[in-house]
This record gives structure tokens, sequence and C-alpha cells, in this order.
């Protein structure tokens, strides 16, 4: 261990420990959330600890909440879609996390936005490597307890509507994603879809828009990526 | 067991094998500029489909009502960067205090 070392770190603890503390308080809403949404507090808990991706679970729990069991298979996928990004965060965080089966299956069910932000932002490979395990770990611990909480608050608070909780709800999305729209591809699509689904939900079972908005995109994606190819856009996460 | 139940499991193992399947693949497979732009708005038009039926949508339909008002705060104070968790609590107190006075359903 260098000096240099030690300071890569201590850096990355520390931004390990600010970025998990400020995520996991969200778990408290998640666990309010699901709770009123009709989940039971072990349902809630299985989906906090195994599904573990902030955005794959408020999406799951927003449209079995206002589709009902019809809603099911659209609520899968599109807990799915939203996981979908986790595979290549798992990919770019595989060389860092390095060999051993256990581990690397640890480390997958630990990679999403926020440990790999913090686990692929360090200057050195061991400085990117605690970044990714203080981040992963404290976040899973945290989140966990935080949605324990929350879904205990839920069952006392009762009515979502009374609270603004559905509002909230809303205010989250709009929060995970605010830092995407760095550039002008992601603020068209973030339009289009918004818009596209305002038409189809009036005509189409819940979950089903989002399901299409997400098809859309990636036929849209393709198609530009074929005539105007670009710089990968790099997933920027607060 | 019931039907909810099995969502729930289906939904998390769904997002748990995305995940071991990044450290199983080959790391050129996937790491494509065109998957990676893909993967990268469908996240973004996720993101904007929810909030669209989150804000709007109301049982079958579009509602309008004291999400409206809280949202749009919401993003008021996202672009002040004020942190997250202050976004999500003045969201819901906009709202229910709209509703506590009846000015908004």
């Amino acid at each position: 261990m260098t000096p240099h070392d030690l300071e890569h770190i201590r850096q990355a603890r520390s931004q390990a420990i600010s970025v998990a503390s400020a995520v996991s308080l969200y778990g408290l809403s998640f666990g309010a959330l699901a709770v009123i949404s009709g989940f039971s507090v072990w349902q809630t808990m299985v989906l906090s600890l195994f599904m573990f991706s902030g955005a794959s679970q408020f999406a799951f729990v927003g449209v079995i909440a206002s589709g009902g069991m019809a809603a099911g298979w659209a609520a899968v996928a599109s807990a799915g879609l939203l996981g979908a990004r986790n595979g290549l965060y798992s990919l770019r965080m595989s060389p860092i996390v390095g060999p051993g089966w256990l581990k690397r299956l640890t480390a997958a069910q630990l990679t999403v936005d926020e440990s790999t932000a913090v686990g692929s932002g360090q200057s050195s490979l061991v400085g990117n490597k605690t970044g990714f395990w203080w981040t992963a770990i404290l976040l899973y611990s945290g989140w966990n307890a935080m949605t324990l909480v929350g879904a205990f608050l839920g069952d006392v608070l009762g009515d979502v509507r009374t609270w603004g909780l559905d509002a909230a709800a809303a205010a989250a999305f709009l929060g995970l994603l605010w830092p995407r729209l760095n550039r002008g591809e992601p603020i068209a699509v973030g339009l289009g879809s918004g818009v596209l689904t305002v038409v189809l939900v009036p005509v189409l079972p819940a979950g089903v828009p989002l399901v299409i908005a997400a098809a859309v995109t990636i036929v849209v994606a393709l198609y530009r990526h074929r005539v105007a190819p670009e710089r990968p856009p790099r997933e920027e996460v607060s | 067991m019931d039907e909810l139940w099995l969502f729930v499991l289906a939904a998390s193992l769904s997002v748990f094998v995305i995940k071991v399947l990044g450290y199983l693949l080959p790391q050129k497979l996937l790491e494509g500029p065109a998957i990676s732009r893909a993967a990268g708005l469908v996240t973004v038009a996720l993101l904007a489909s929810l909030v669209a039926s989150q804000t709007l949508g109301e049982g079958s339909g579009i509602g309008i009502d004291a999400r409206i008002p809280a949202v749009a705060v919401a993003g008021l104070l996202l672009w002040l960067r004020a942190p997250f968790i202050v976004v999500i609590v003045v969201a819901a107190a906009v709202a229910a205090l709209l509703r506590f006075l009846g000015w908004m359903p």
C-alpha cells in the first residue's frame, strides 16, 4: 500500500458513505408506497432484498398499484426492462470485481446505479474496488433497513392520497430521470415517451404503455445509431 | 401461494438474472455502442413514461389533480439541485396541502 493507495481508499470510502446514506433514505418511501399499494411487509422486503434495484422496484409496485393483478406481467416486464441497464453495469464492474464465483455472484446482486457510479469513478483499481464494495454493502443494508421502517410507517399512514404519497411516487421517478436528461437525445426521448404514454394510458391496460414506450425507443435508438452513430452515452447517476 | 407472490418472485428473479448475466458474458459481446446507447435511452423512456402515468393516470384514464402542481414543484427543486429526499418530501407536502385545503382533488 502506497500513501497514494491509502488516499484513494479514503476518498472512495467517503464517497460511498455519502451516496449510500442519501439513497438509503429513499427506501423509506419505497417501503411505505409498497405497503399502501397492497403488498404485504414480507413481499415488500422480498422486493428490496432480492430485486434490489430502486427504479425497478418502484415501477413494479406502481404498475400493480394502478392496474391490479391484470397488470402483473406488464409489471414484471417493466421491472425487467428497467433492470436491463444493471446488466451493462455488471459488464463494466466485472474486471474490477475480479475472479471467484461467490464474490462475483454477491457483486452481481449489488451491482446497481450507485455502486457502479462510485465503483467506476475512482482514479485507481484499489479505489474502484473500495468504492464499489463500500457503496454496495452500505446501500444494501441501508436500503433494506429503510424499506422495513417505511413498510411499517405505510401500515400506519393508510390512504396514499391524503399524505400526497401518490405525488411523491411521481416525483421520485422524475428525480431518477432528471440526471439522465443531460443531452438533446435523452431529452427528446423523454418527452416523446411521456407524450406517448399520456396518449396510450386511456386506451390500453396499465403497464402496457410503458412497455410500448420502451420498445419504440429501442427501435428509434438502433435506427439512429445507423444514421447518426456517436459515442455511447455514459450512464450518470446521482 | 397467491398470484401477487408469483409476480414478486418472477420480477425479482428477472432483475437478478440480468445482473448475473453481465458477469458471465464475455465483455465484448454486449459492449457495442449501439447496445449501450439503446440501454441508456430505454431507461430514460421508461422513467419518463412512469412520470407521465404516475402524474396523470387515474384508474384506466387520465385525471387532473394535485399531483400536477406537486410534480411541477419537484421539477423546480431538481433544477435548483435540491437533494433527492427533499424533492420527494416537498412534492408529497404540496399535494397533501392542496387536498387538505380542498383546492384540488
